[in-house]
């Protein structure tokens, strides 16, 4: 297997694995897992599962049927930036089909599809619990709240000076 | 100005961290607790005090505690429940966020109540920034001694640790939680067994809302006597509520349970009113799962009484003329929505989180959101109507977890209230599509003090 943690991220996993009692490794899935989408490229490719998999002790059956089951696991490659427009009620009485519209004006990709430069990737999202600061979209870590086109235009303006890595 | 508890230090500068806090009066439950008090006699205030579970159901928390399971050896938890993902609703990232360290209180008080010695915050996947938050503060309560081993010399022992979910808001169901917490996909378990008795890897669990577990800190401090002389009736203590939609001030606001809708809506000290002039239409006040209601029955009950914001008052009536509490997640529209697209909006959001387990959950859900797009691009026929009725019907109450029910409820609630909405929708396609249907009689003062029949 090619594919392995540096050895930084491998202490940082058994850290995460002692939070559970022994033998409860299990439970540490989820969180290596978005440490394995976030060091590996910002998705899950099935290599990158098996790896998670053997890590943990756990069938690479039993990684699979978790990674396919949550939204923030990405299991097809995404741009270095992704664009998550929430689109849940609160969200759209404010305005977030206009967002969405804004962005495919800007950068001519729909909810699902990456810029050809792979800089971006657009997806809208369910409820992400920010409906008091609506519109909004989550950026990697952070969110990025009532939206208006200018801050669309600012928010790819500083991605397109400084790309950084997708990160989860 | 209503009374605060939770979210009076919000604000102090530095409050975030251990040394503001605990110069602010922190710790000060957990002092007490485990100094002068018996685990028992912690639940017993808790039980006096009448606090009730802050994530949606409403259930006594002393109750839930009383009746987790005690056998000897075995260890038991408790874990939060900060998955926050009801549509609405964003109280709980707004107390982790200003005033980590009172979540962390209310654990360590809690956690000796219920004998946890490791506890858990199950955090939806998506605060990553809020989860950085509680580690720090929670590096900093065991640096000074508030967690670790022999806790203040009380022989008590209590870690905490974050869990960060991944995108699912199925998971704030507890039974789901629990399966996410032990790395499986979120599917709701069958009840019983409560997690009171099998929970987290089968051992005895109490699984609490963040805003609970945070209301025991003054529950603790000033006795559950004092905190159940604030508020009306069986709704003591204060609730946050997370306002949004179409209001002047969305934000989070600390309310005691003594405040009308109409104030909570009008007053400047909360949402200050409906924006640019508009109006009121319709308002769902409990996180997008509880009953949408039109303004006329929103502000007055069915028998012409002002509807107060408590856990009674807002559910008067029942299904056919009030609504619930719920998580506090308060959602107003104003008279330029459409109530049809809105409810597409949130049945395609229950289709998106259905696990699936469940064929009326998982078929009826999607079902739903299809009609509902029909009928909202003026494809629809009136018989749709009574369809989306029957179908909301048959997945409610035939699921194993309420996922079902928070799917059925806001269709049955919008055709309900809204009926001639929708069929304006149909009987003028072209015409819904260039404009709203508007306020119509939905502001309307009630004459008849009589509910409508379902």
């Amino acid at each position: 297997m090619s594919l392995c943690f540096s050895a930084d991220k491998l202490k940082e996993v058994q850290q995460i694995i002692a939070r559970y009692p022994e033998g409860r490794q299990k439970s540490a899935l989820l969180p290596v897992l978005h440490l394995a989408q976030q060091e590996f490229g910002g998705w899950l490719s099935t290599e990158v599962m098996d790896y998670v998999a053997g890590l943990l002790q756990l069938q690479p059956i039993e990684v699979y049927e978790v990674a396919t089951f949550y939204s923030m696991y990405n299991l097809k490659p995404v741009g270095k930036h992704l664009l998550e427009v929430c689109q849940t009620g609160p969200c759209m009485l404010n305005g977030s089909e206009g967002i969405v519209a804004y962005i495919y004006e800007r950068l001519g990709i729909r909810p699902g599809e990456t810029t050809t430069d792979g800089l971006f990737t657009l997806k809208t999202v369910e409820c992400l619990g920010a409906c008091g600061y609506a519109p909004m979209l989550q950026h990697g870590k952070y969110y990025r709240e009532h939206l208006t086109r200018e801050k669309i235009d600012e928010l790819i303006a500083s991605c397109s000076a400084q790309p950084v890595s997708a990160s989860h | 100005m209503g009374r605060k508890l939770l979210l009076e230090k919000a604000h102090v500068a530095g409050i975030t961290t251990y040394e503001v806090y605990r110069r602010e009066g922190g710790y000060r439950s957990v002092e007490k607790a485990l100094k002068s008090m018996s685990p028992d006699q912690v639940t017993e205030e808790v039980k006096k005090s009448g606090l009730r579970g802050r994530g949606g159901a409403g259930f006594p928390t002393g109750m839930k505690w009383g009746f987790l399971a005690k056998p000897e050896g075995v260890p038991r938890y408790l874990v939060v429940n900060a998955d926050e993902s009801e549509p609405g609703t964003f109280k709980d990232r707004y107390l982790m966020e200003f005033i980590p360290h009172l979540l962390l209180e209310g654990m360590i008080t809690s956690s000796y109540a219920l004998g946890s010695n490791r506890s858990y915050i199950y955090i939806r996947g998506e605060y990553v920034w809020v989860a950085e938050i509680l580690e720090k503060a929670i590096d900093e309560a065991r640096a000074n001694g508030w967690l670790g081993k022999n806790i203040l010399g009380s022989g008590f022992d209590c870690d905490i640790y974050v869990h960060r979910g991944a995108g699912a808001y199925i998971c704030g169901e507890e039974t789901a939680l629990l399966e996410s917490l032990e790395g499986k996909r979120g599917n709701p378990r069958i009840k019983p067994p409560f997690p009171a008795v099998k929970g987290l890897w089968g051992c005895p669990t109490v699984v609490n809302n963040v805003e609970t577990v945070a209301a025991v800190v003054p529950i603790i401090n000033d006795g559950g006597e004092e905190y159940a002389k604030i508020g009306i009736g069986k709704s003591t203590g204060t609730k946050l509520i997370s306002a949004c939609g179409n209001i002047n001030k969305p934000g989070v606001y600390e309310i005691d349970m003594t405040i009308s809708v109409e104030e909570f809506i009008y007053s400047d000290e909360y949402c200050g009113g409906i924006p640019a002039g508009k109006k009121l239409k319709a308002c769902i006040p409990g996180g997008s799962s509880v009953p949408i209601l039109p303004a006329n029955l929103l502000l007055k009950t069915a028998k012409g009484e002002t509807r107060m914001m408590t856990y009674e008052s807002l559910a008067d009536g029942g299904f056919a003329s009030g609504s619930m509490m719920g998580s506090g997640g308060f959602i107003v529209l104003d008279d330029s929505q459409c109530v049809v697209r809105h409810t597409y909006s949130l049945a395609r959001f229950y289709r998106h989180e259905s696990c699936g387990q469940c064929s009326p959950c998982r078929e009826g859900t999607g079902w739903m959101e299809k009609i509902l797009w029909n009928i909202e691009t003026g494809k629809g026929k009136l018989s749709d109507i009574d369809l989306l009725w029957d179908i909301q019907r048959k997945i409610e109450g035939n699921t194993i977890c309420p996922l079902g029910d928070a799917a059925a409820w806001p269709v049955a609630a919008a055709i309900r209230h809204f009926r001639d909405e929708f069929e304006w929708h149909v009987l003028h396609p072209d015409e819904a599509q260039q404009r709203n249907y508007g306020l119509m009689h939905y502001a309307d003062p009630i004459h008849v003090p009589q509910p409508v029949m379902a």
